[in-house]
């Protein structure tokens, strides 16, 4: 098969090659950390790690793990390497329970981010003048802005349709032709849905590559989104802490990720020892960025699971490929690409002095998108006797839930002693996408 | 004087409404009448019983949420208009019901916001208020 | 670029009447002859009107060109206005709804360099500076208001917050945190925000907002006065349309007392909207543009059912492009609710689908605290009527879902009794917008 590059000297470098370039690239990154943010400042000084002799990758290993906490202590520009004024954009995490994590980028830093996933576009076959339907979220979510900038670059036509509306969705994947679409695997079945119901033959679109992300999926899911949208689905990964979509993504051959590792340093540890595992082996995914400069992040814990894979790639490439990621070592759930924790739930729910401690946040899917709710033991506090007032406290918790959180999370009142009293932690989730029961 | 409604939070669930009735007849407490609103997840039973006090005490320790609310019982004669004249003296004075049902044949149930003052109208057109 | 020049060009900026005029020419000439060469529509339309694209004498031979109108734009749907091959198109924007064909836009990256750079100007002109950090408020995805202040604003080296629409609790925790000085939104949603300040205790007085740029639905000068004080901001009318360009077609100075139109970039004029006759200035029409240096999607002569006139007269701010008058109405019946455009006639073509509806339904508009509302009445036959209130919910949300997926905004459906909507002898009154009465 004949493979074009869209950067052959980068893709296809030998490691060798690839170590000095990293090498360079994470001293002038430790540099860039040391004198511009103070708390790297701090940790670089007390394990010792000179970063102006920063001379073999063994050092790194000295260097303690940035960890999302870190990010929200120094919330909300602490992590910033620049000065407000070379910054042009913040993206962030959902939410305004506790702090969310808020990250930076200045003008390069966004060039470099739209080359990197033009590559990776361009490696699943899209070319300038293919129209690419981007039905990623926009706003500080990275997903949206992150992959439109790429499809820009690329010199393809994006189509920044956003989320939602697939009814829409499905009219302009007629009218306009894309030859790629972007957006979470679980909407894509959602599309397929739809479209079935609309009477639309996937068959008889233009559409032959799906990029899709932001939530954990199987091989699985990817034949069925093939077989029902009729074109090839590939991984896209990434974080907003370590850069936004586009850290790593597959290739034609969809057997792992490969990591953009001319910006990208990654590690797998085990997440109990916080040692590196043997090559191969599963554990978190931590990354270091090296050509950031909005704001790096050292050993950053993904607290995704996964293994990495340096053999030379089918395609000729040689960055490493993690395998799809297989879980989280927290408790974070993925909701619609979503990232939620159960304690942004569960601060808002200890502020309704009427909730009683007994609630139960219940995830699943409906029709191949995710949903969340709420179950909340209705006690004698909350229940009056009109049925209005029931509904309006209803509403109520979902919409602070919904201003705390950004998603939307149905509240359900039951019964009391409907949810299970447990003996020690109580368990406060119940994900029946996993198989559990409430 | 308005007179005592026991109000039962109920889920959508097979066999509920018959535990309630199961607890009120083993404290051997009568049924008088009954309203449900319509369920969807979850409902409301509306109930007036011969001892409130007891029957919510009981359908508490079985583990049900409830709720007692004072609301008007007026009675009523089996014959055509009986309705229509508890209608009109409250509509001619702007009072807008919130709900209303029958208990036992002849007594109408309903709610209002300000009890006593349709309690007095009601009683000046001659209406029969039981407690 | 120094930091405290006063303008971003002052060469164009303060250009007098006939060097704009004399550019104006040459670029218009450019303009017709590209959309001649380039599109079959125009070729067609310039050709039966007798416009020889090489004999544009003066800027008066603008008056001989047909108007382009919105249906223009749905008839050669989706791509066919489109005067470069997609090869070089980067960008899509469109229309809302599903209904009829939506519009759709396409722009180069030159054209996204010209977007960003007019209304760069714009905002740089007012006093926005690198070290600004701007939060755009205004929706991400097809609509082009997102966009194009993020752009702009990434153009001037400001920090953005792209953080969209809605959750309003986490708009201002982020104009609290992140210290936004500018933002951008709708005016409703300004006034949406003060009030859910002032019950959630933020005070504008301790925030660092200076400047609203605020557009996408024309506004009182009491709501400005209203804006101002409440949230202690120049508030600024920021005008633009898909059709055209996006935001950054005109926008006021500080002097408030007008918008200035990037004349170096379009021709406006106002016409009588029944007779087509073009009117002097200050006289009230509707407005009419011309692109002047658009490639992928020019347009001659649009027809914007903008009510406006304009104002030719020195401007203490320096500037000397011609000015409109804010927009005062529109000469069709289209709809504004926050910012998003409508037509009755969409949501009529949706109630005519659903079996079993009566032919009487009524659009009511109003405006609950600030932000505009939207229902839909109709009234209950015995067809839909059964005995159970779920059904009739079920049935008013699925109206409600089709609304969504046609139209794109939300539209409550309010069930009424039969004999509830006026009947009328002649035209039924379909819409009952309550603003006007306010």
């Amino acid at each position: 098969m004949d493979l074009e590059f869209w950067d052959s000297n980068i893709e296809l470098i030998n490691r060798e090659k690839l170590d000095l370039l990293q090498l360079d690239r994470l001293k002038k990154t430790l540099i860039n950390v040391y004198e511009n943010v103070p708390f790297y400042k701090k940790r670089l000084d007390e394990c010792g790690v000179n970063p102006y002799k920063f001379s073999n990758f063994d050092e790194l290993e000295k260097i303690p793990f940035t960890t999302k906490e870190d990010l929200r202590i120094n919330y909300p520009f602490n992590m910033f390497a620049r000065p407000l004024n070379q910054i042009v954009r913040i993206h962030s995490s959902s939410g305004t329970t506790g702090n969310p994590t808020v990250v930076a980028y200045t003008k390069s830093d966004i060039d470099v981010w739209g080359d990197i996933i033009a590559r990776q576009l361009f490696s699943l076959g899209l070319r300038s003048g293919d129209a690419v339907q981007n039905s990623y979220g926009y706003g500080l979510f990275t997903g949206g802005l992150g992959l439109h900038y790429g499809i820009e670059a690329l010199g393809a036509i994006a189509i920044p349709v956003s989320g939602g509306n697939t009814e829409r969705q499905i009219k302009i994947m007629q009218d306009f032709k894309p030859a790629a679409i972007c957006c979470t695997p679980s909407y894509a079945l959602y599309i397929a849905e739809v479209g079935k119901e609309m009477g639309i033959d996937f068959n008889n679109l233009q559409l032959k590559v799906g990029v899709f992300g932001a939530e954990p999926w199987t091989d699985q899911i990817r034949m069925e989104i093939e077989q029902r949208l009729n074109i090839d689905a590939y991984d896209i990964y990434g974080l907003s802490e370590v850069m936004g979509p586009g850290v790593a993504c597959e290739c034609t051959f969809k057997n792992g990720l490969h990591i953009a590792e001319d910006h990208f340093i990654p590690e797998i540890i085990d997440p109990s020892t916080l040692k590196r595992v043997e090559r191969g082996k599963i554990g978190e995914l931590v990354f270091t960025t090296i050509t950031k400069e909005g704001m790096p992040v050292i050993r950053y814990r993904t607290k995704d699971l996964t293994n990495l894979n340096y053999d030379t790639c089918q395609c000729g490439r040689t960055h490493a490929r993690m395998a799809k990621t297989i879980g989280r070592s927290d408790d974070m759930l993925i909701i619609r690409g979503v990232n939620v924790f159960p304690s942004q739930i569960e601060e808002v729910l200890m502020k309704v002095k009427e909730i009683e401690p007994h609630y139960l946040i219940v995830v699943d899917k409906r029709n191949y998108l995710d949903y969340i709710e709420v179950w909340i033991e209705v006690s004698e506090d909350i229940f009056s006797e009109k049925m209005n007032a029931l509904e309006a406290f209803e509403s109520s918790i979902e919409h602070k839930l919904y201003s705390a959180i950004g998603i939307n999370i149905g509240v359900k009142l039951k019964e009391p002693k409907t949810i299970k009293r447990s003996e020690g932690k109580a368990k406060r989730v119940v994900d029946m996408r996993k198989g559990e029961k409430p | 004087m308005p007179i005592k409604q026991l109000t039962v939070f109920l889920e959508n669930k097979l066999g509920r409404l018959a535990e309630v009735a199961r607890i009120l007849k083993n404290e051997n407490i009568n049924l008088q009448g009954f309203s449900t609103t319509e369920a969807r997840d979850y409902g409301i039973l509306r109930i007036v019983v011969s001892d409130p006090d007891k029957a919510r005490e009981a359908l508490k320790k079985a583990g049900f949420t409830t709720h007692i609310a004072d609301v008007i019982c007026v009675g009523v004669e089996d014959k055509p208009g009986e309705l229509l004249q508890i209608l009109d003296t409250l509509t001619e004075k702007k009072i807008n019901i919130d709900y209303i049902y029958v208990i036992a044949g002849t007594r109408v149930v309903l709610s209002v916001p300000d009890i006593e003052e349709a309690e007095k109208i009601l009683g000046e057109k001659g209406l029969r208020i039981c407690f | 670029m120094t930091a405290n020049k006063k303008f971003w060009d002052e060469n164009i900026s303060t250009a007098s009447k006939d060097k704009i005029k004399e550019i104006q020419l040459e670029r218009l000439r450019k303009t017709v002859k590209h959309c001649y060469k380039n599109n079959n529509f125009y070729k067609k339309r310039l050709g039966d009107a007798g416009v020889n694209p090489d004999k544009i004498n003066s800027l008066e031979d603008l008056k001989k060109i047909p108007f382009t109108t919105k249906d223009d734009l749905r008839d050669n749907y989706p791509f066919g206005l489109f005067c470069t091959p997609l090869s070089e198109v980067v960008r899509v924007h469109a229309s809302s709804g599903t209904t009829g064909n939506p519009t759709v836009v396409g722009y180069t990256k030159n054209d996204l360099d010209m977007w960003a750079e007019n209304l760069a100007r714009i905002m740089y002109d007012v006093g926005v500076r690198k070290d600004d950090i701007v939060q755009v408020s205004h929706g991400f995805g097809l609509f082009t208001g997102g966009f194009g202040f993020l752009s702009a604003a990434e153009k001037i080296g400001c920090m953005v917050i792209p953080i969209s629409g809605g959750v309003t609790e986490r708009q201002l925790k982020v104009m609290k945190d992140y210290k936004s000085t500018v933002i951008a939104c709708t005016p409703s949603y300004c006034l949406y925000m003060a009030e859910v300040a002032e019950n959630t205790g933020v005070k504008f007085e301790d925030l660092n907002l200076k400047f609203g740029f605020l557009g996408g639905e024309p506004w009182t000068d009491s709501m400005k006065d209203e804006i101002e004080k409440r949230l202690k901001i120049k508030a600024l009318n920021s005008y633009g349309l898909s059709e055209v360009l996006g935001p950054g077609v005109s926008c006021e100075c500080l002097e408030q007392n007008g918008l200035h139109i990037n004349e170096d970039h379009f021709i406006a004029e106002i016409i009588d909207p029944d007779t087509g006759k073009t009117l002097d200035i200050g006289e009230k029409g509707e407005l009419v543009f011309t692109s002047l240096t658009k490639e992928a999607f020019p347009v001659l002569r649009y027809r914007t059912k903008d009510i406006s006139y304009l104002i030719d007269e020195p401007c203490a701010c320096g500037k000397t492009f011609i000015k409109m008058a804010k927009p005062m109405g529109r000469s069709d019946d289209m709809l504004i609710i926050r910012g998003v455009n409508l037509f009755p006639s969409q949501i009529e073509e949706v109630l005519l689908k659903i079996k079993d509806l009566e032919p009487h339904y009524l659009i009511v508009v109003d405006r609950v605290n600030y932000m505009d509302t939207i229902e839909v009445w109709v009234e209950v036959s015995e067809k839909i009527f059964h005995e159970k209130i779920m059904d009739l919910e079920f049935f008013e949300k699925s109206i409600e879902e089709k609304l969504y997926s046609s139209i794109g905004i939300r539209i409550k459906v309010k069930l009424k009794e039969p004999k509830t909507i006026e009947r009328s002898e002649g035209k039924a009154k379909r819409v009952w917008d309550k603003r006007k009465e306010k």
